[in-house]
């Protein structure tokens, strides 16, 4: 009963604090409307039990949006003086849009005939999610993850202007390397 | 391992847990102060949580013009608010408030919102220098999180459980620190970090009038620097069941070693701050990607062979 309370109370703020993203006129307010957001959904999964999920929802997401609060002022145009601004564009397009998917996602929800419960929870509910999930495919995902570093690192290394000959000279024999910023390791 | 290495008591007792938190803050103020009047050739310092309590409590609240002021609340007291947080995973000898099964991940996803807590009282003033104080709060958690949370790891690989007891008690004859000193290093880098304490005070050093403590006055500079102190007390803490072997020490109860312990390291982050020069935001992210936490991953695949050679 109280978790059911708990839960739906959450569902609200939830709800709530996604549509105070859209509302707000601060790049700031928008931002962290949209972390409260997170932390009530990472709170709900903590009521299902999946404590590790949870957290884990929480603090990859209350990080994501302290870094994201940084770039949103800066790209956003809205210098740090708190200048109003309107997360909004395109607007009749977009509610059109969204309603349309939200009434076609939420019907299919509300209308499939869902399957009936076969035998019981188990044990170690995160356990047996993370097996369901990436079990057969662990060495997959075991490559995926330093593809992706390698990905970024190169997208890195292509999208910045100086490059190697900038740093070390034509030669490549400069020592340290000549940095805008000079590093603490002393390189 | 044993099946309940802590027991969960009753909610009733976060007060004591509570009060406990207080009680290393105020010593961690007061032994600063005392250490501040020394560096003078002066006494005394013992009162100063008292007395710059009192101050604060009794100035008068300063405003600035359109200030973000929600943000700025929430930032303030999130930190006062946090710090409780870490302490109810914390095993108090074989009592803990809570005895999550992921404890180590709560510990983590608490400090994590420092990040956002510390930018938001930086931003909420509508001041340049408090938004400069932020932002190099960010910058130094860009560089010391990653390490952090790689030497959270070492603990729990060795013990084979994220559960703060299960850590302590898997420590039984060999304490971690020992065979994980990196691990312990950069964890102590980390809780200063997270802290805004000693080398990671650049966010609210004098260069910029104070930064994010710029324009807090009154029971807003009270929440924030009192939740500061006591990071710094629930970090030093939480390495006890971490590192330090929890409870586990001769003739003294679980709870009193605990205690010891968590004064122990608790003095020696106080005492460094004045041993160890402000780390620069762009010098030490350099650091903290190039040394720490190359030397935290390390750290980790040693803690991992040694647990899978024992099997």
């Amino acid at each position: 009963m109280l978790i059911g309370i708990a839960f739906w109370v959450l569902a609200g703020v939830a709800v709530a604090a996604g549509v105070v993203v859209f509302v707000v006129d601060s790049m700031a307010r928008a931002t962290y409307a949209l972390a409260v957001s997170f932390i009530a959904v990472g709170v709900q999964i903590l009521l299902l039990q999946q404590n590790y999920l949870g957290l884990i929802t929480i603090l990859m997401m209350v990080m994501e949006m302290a870094v994201m609060a940084v770039y949103m002022v800066m790209f956003m145009g809205m210098n740090p003086a708190l200048m109003p601004m309107d997360m909004t564009h395109g607007k009749k397009t977009a509610i059109g849009a969204s309603v349309g998917v939200f009434v076609l996602l939420a019907g299919g929800a509300v209308l499939i005939p869902w399957p009936q419960r076969r035998g019981g929870p188990p044990d170690d509910l995160t356990h047996v999610l993370g097996l369901e999930i990436m079990g057969e495919k662990m060495l997959v995902m075991a490559v995926v993850g330093p593809v992706m570093v390698a990905t970024i690192v190169a997208g890195v290394v292509l999208a910045a202007h100086r490059t190697r000959y900038d740093r070390f000279g034509d030669d490549l024999r400069r020592r340290p390397a000549d940095d805008p910023q000079s590093g603490g390791v002393g390189r | 391992m044993p099946e309940d290495a802590v027991v969960a008591v009753p909610a009733v007792w976060a007060v004591l847990a509570g009060v406990i938190l207080c009680g290393l803050a105020f010593f961690a103020v007061a032994l600063d102060a005392v250490l501040s009047a020394r560096a003078q050739g002066v006494g005394g310092g013992w009162a100063a949580p008292l007395s710059r309590t009192a101050r604060l409590l009794r100035q008068r609240r300063r405003t600035t013009v359109a200030a973000d002021t929600l943000l700025w609340r929430v930032g303030g007291a999130g930190m006062f608010v946090g710090a409780f947080l870490i302490v109810a995973v914390i095993p108090f000898g074989r009592w803990t408030l809570a005895d999550l099964d992921v404890g180590v991940v709560w510990f983590n996803a608490v400090d994590v919102m420092v990040w956002a807590l510390v930018w938001l009282a930086g931003w909420g003033a509508n001041s340049t220098h408090s938004l400069v104080g932020g932002y190099r709060f960010l910058a130094h958690g860009l560089a010391y999180e990653l390490p952090l949370m790689f030497a959270l790891v070492a603990p729990a690989i060795a013990a084979g459980s994220l559960a703060v007891g299960d850590v302590a008690a898997a420590q039984e004859g060999l304490w971690f620190v020992v065979w994980m000193p990196v691990a312990f290093l950069v964890y102590l880098v980390g809780v200063m970090g997270f802290s805004v304490w000693g080398p990671f005070a650049p966010a609210l050093a004098a260069d910029i009038a104070g930064g994010v403590l710029a324009e807090l006055s009154a029971v807003d500079r009270l929440v924030f620097q009192a939740g500061r102190y006591m990071f710094l007390a629930a970090g030093a803490a939480f390495s006890v069941p971490l590192f330090l072997g929890g409870g586990a020490g001769p003739w003294l109860p679980g709870w009193a070693w605990v205690l010891v312990k968590a004064v122990a390291v608790l003095a020696v982050l106080v005492w460094l701050r004045r041993k160890v020069p402000l780390l620069r935001p762009d010098r030490f992210m350099e650091i903290g990607w190039m040394v720490l936490l190359p030397a935290a991953v390390v750290q980790d695949l040693v803690v991992s062979l040694v647990v899978v050679w024992e099997g």
